[in-house]
């Protein structure tokens, strides 16, 4: 069970009142229209999956229900850091260039 | 390869069964294959199986980190049925069907396939509903299933509540009788015994940690214990693993792993003679022939490649599992473990080429994939040996997710396998 710390509450909780939302820092092409089938594809369906360090949204659903983001190593469990949206990641795999492990834009 | 028989058994109790012949070789790897897999589980030893058998290409190895079914093939709840919504899916899984149906012979291995029958729930009307269609579609792709009523299914499942007093009370279910389970590992072990006798060198305890990649094109594996070992083409069955193995040939999966979790109870006399699984209180079990009753959990929903989970996904289970037979609210648990499923957007396996040449893989099958594992191995033989995938396989490709023709078995397969 993760032991989960909410930025917005201030205040660790249960894994239960959360819900993990996924791969983090995912930008949304600003005009789909004049994306190919491809990057549209990409954009819905392809994941990192990393065996490691994982740059994830949280939501705090049984909670204040506000969407957090956190790193977290795959392999342990452990919980590296939480960082809020519209923040960049401090802890960072060294073999992922920056750019790529934290998005264009967040 | 020595030939298991009743009367094999009687001539070998003679001399206390010492002389039984090893069951595979353990050769050092040549340097270079025709074709490797990288992945000894269930999958990736029948792939090698039929490879060598259906087209004659023996000259393959089989590449494991560990041993040999010592991942998801030792870790899953054993559950066969085919009974799936699209028509690509339900001929993928009743390909794998038919193949089970014969398979203890064609390996002369005893997988104890046991078609008991596999029941799904319904909880609501909206589940009667989806569960009629199913029936409905499956009658037309030609498969068994049929709906049963809440009270012929107290009758079929004594010990299943099927009472109004529940709270949510079972309204009928939905039962294909061909289905039912097998034993795990005798499954992978009957694959690798006969795929050696073929003369598949199956390499155990090698790891491999990164693709020979040269202008697009694999020409072998890099391997921790045996340094490179070159391959014409290169198959990957690696299950939770596969987007590593992606990412060592510079690409991204449309996957992600997630630890799935299942339980067994201690063993207690016969009292379930069949698979019971319910989507809406989400759980399922069976006994198996030592008596233990064997339970499904869902996956948890995070990323995560460390074979457990959370607590609270057993205690969902348990409280669904104890909602449909209140009888086994005291019966003691005794093992928990977990296993990591590369799970796609549609639930859907994965059977295809890769933007790397000669590289294949084999992934995707997320929570559901020992079914699968004889038509997953015929079919991924059928894509290694022709370069181009199978029919049954051709809508399985990773194309799929570039041009949206999606495979969605949520419906029917993304809860409970």
């Amino acid at each position: 069970m993760l032991h989960i710390y909410c930025p917005h509450c201030a205040e660790y909780r249960e894994e239960e009142e959360f819900h993990a939302a996924g791969q983090a820092h995912i930008v949304r092409p600003l005009d789909p229209d004049a994306c190919t089938d491809k990057e549209w594809g990409e954009y819905l369906f392809f994941r990192k999956n990393p065996r490691g360090l994982h740059h994830e949204l949280w939501v705090h659903s049984a909670g204040c229900r506000k969407f957090f983001n956190m790193t977290r190593d795959t392999q342990t469990y452990e919980i590296k850091e939480i960082y809020k949206i519209g923040e960049k990641p401090s802890v960072v795999d060294s073999s992922v260039p920056q750019e790529i492990a934290s998005g264009a834009a967040s | 390869m020595q030939h298991y028989s009743g009367f094999g058994l009687l001539k070998h109790s003679l001399s206390h069964h010492e002389n039984w012949q090893r069951v595979w070789r353990n050769p050092t790897p040549k340097k270079k294959y025709d074709v490797i897999i990288i992945g000894g589980g269930g999958h990736g030893l029948a792939t090698a199986y039929y490879l060598a058998k259906e087209h004659g290409i023996t000259n393959v190895a089989v590449i494991e980190k560990g041993h040999l079914g010592g991942g998801n093939a030792c870790r899953n709840t054993t559950i066969v049925r085919s009974n799936y919504l699209w028509d690509e899916s339900a001929a993928l899984y009743e390909h794998s069907m038919q193949l089970w149906e014969g398979l203890a012979q064609e390996l002369n291995y005893n997988v104890m396939f046991s078609q008991r029958g596999v029941y799904h729930t319904c909880h609501t009307l909206q589940d009667m509903r989806a569960n009629e269609r199913l029936v409905a579609a499956n009658r037309l792709q030609g498969i068994d299933n049929e709906m049963v009523d809440a009270e012929q299914l107290q009758k079929e499942i004594p010990t299943l509540d099927c009472s109004k007093n529940s709270r949510y009370p079972i309204l009928g279910a939905s039962v294909q009788r061909r289905a039912g389970n097998a034993r795990h590992d005798a499954v992978a072990w009957g694959y690798a015994r006969a795929a050696d006798a073929l003369g598949v060198d199956l390499i155990q305890s090698c790891e491999v940690v990164d693709l020979e990649v040269n202008d697009g094109k694999v020409t072998g594996v890099k391997t921790k214990q045996y340094g490179v070992i070159k391959a014409d083409r290169v198959g990957c069955a690696v299950a939770g693993n596969s987007g590593v193995l992606a990412k060592m040939a510079g690409f991204e999966l449309p996957v992600e792993s997630h630890p799935l979790q299942a339980l067994v109870s201690e063993p207690i006399k016969p009292f379930l003679d069949t698979v019971v699984m319910s989507n809406h209180v989400h759980g399922y079990m069976s006994q198996s022939d030592k008596g233990d009753l064997v339970i499904g959990a869902g996956i948890d929903g995070w990323v995560g490649y460390g074979q457990r989970g959370s607590y609270g996904i057993i205690e969902h289970t348990i409280q669904a599992i104890v909602e449909l037979f209140p009888c086994t609210s005291r019966v003691r648990m005794n093992r928990q473990w977990g296993g990591i499923v590369d799970a796609c957007p549609d639930a859907s396996p994965i059977i295809s080429e890769t933007p790397v040449k000669n590289l294949f893989f084999n992934c995707g099958w997320g929570t559901g994939g020992f079914k699968g594992t004889p038509g997953s191995g015929h079919l991924f033989a059928h894509t290694l040996a022709n370069g181009k995938a199978h029919p049954i396989a051709e809508p399985f490709s990773i194309k799929r997710f570039h041009d949206g023709a999606l495979i969605d078995e949520h419906g029917a397969a993304g809860v409970a396998h």
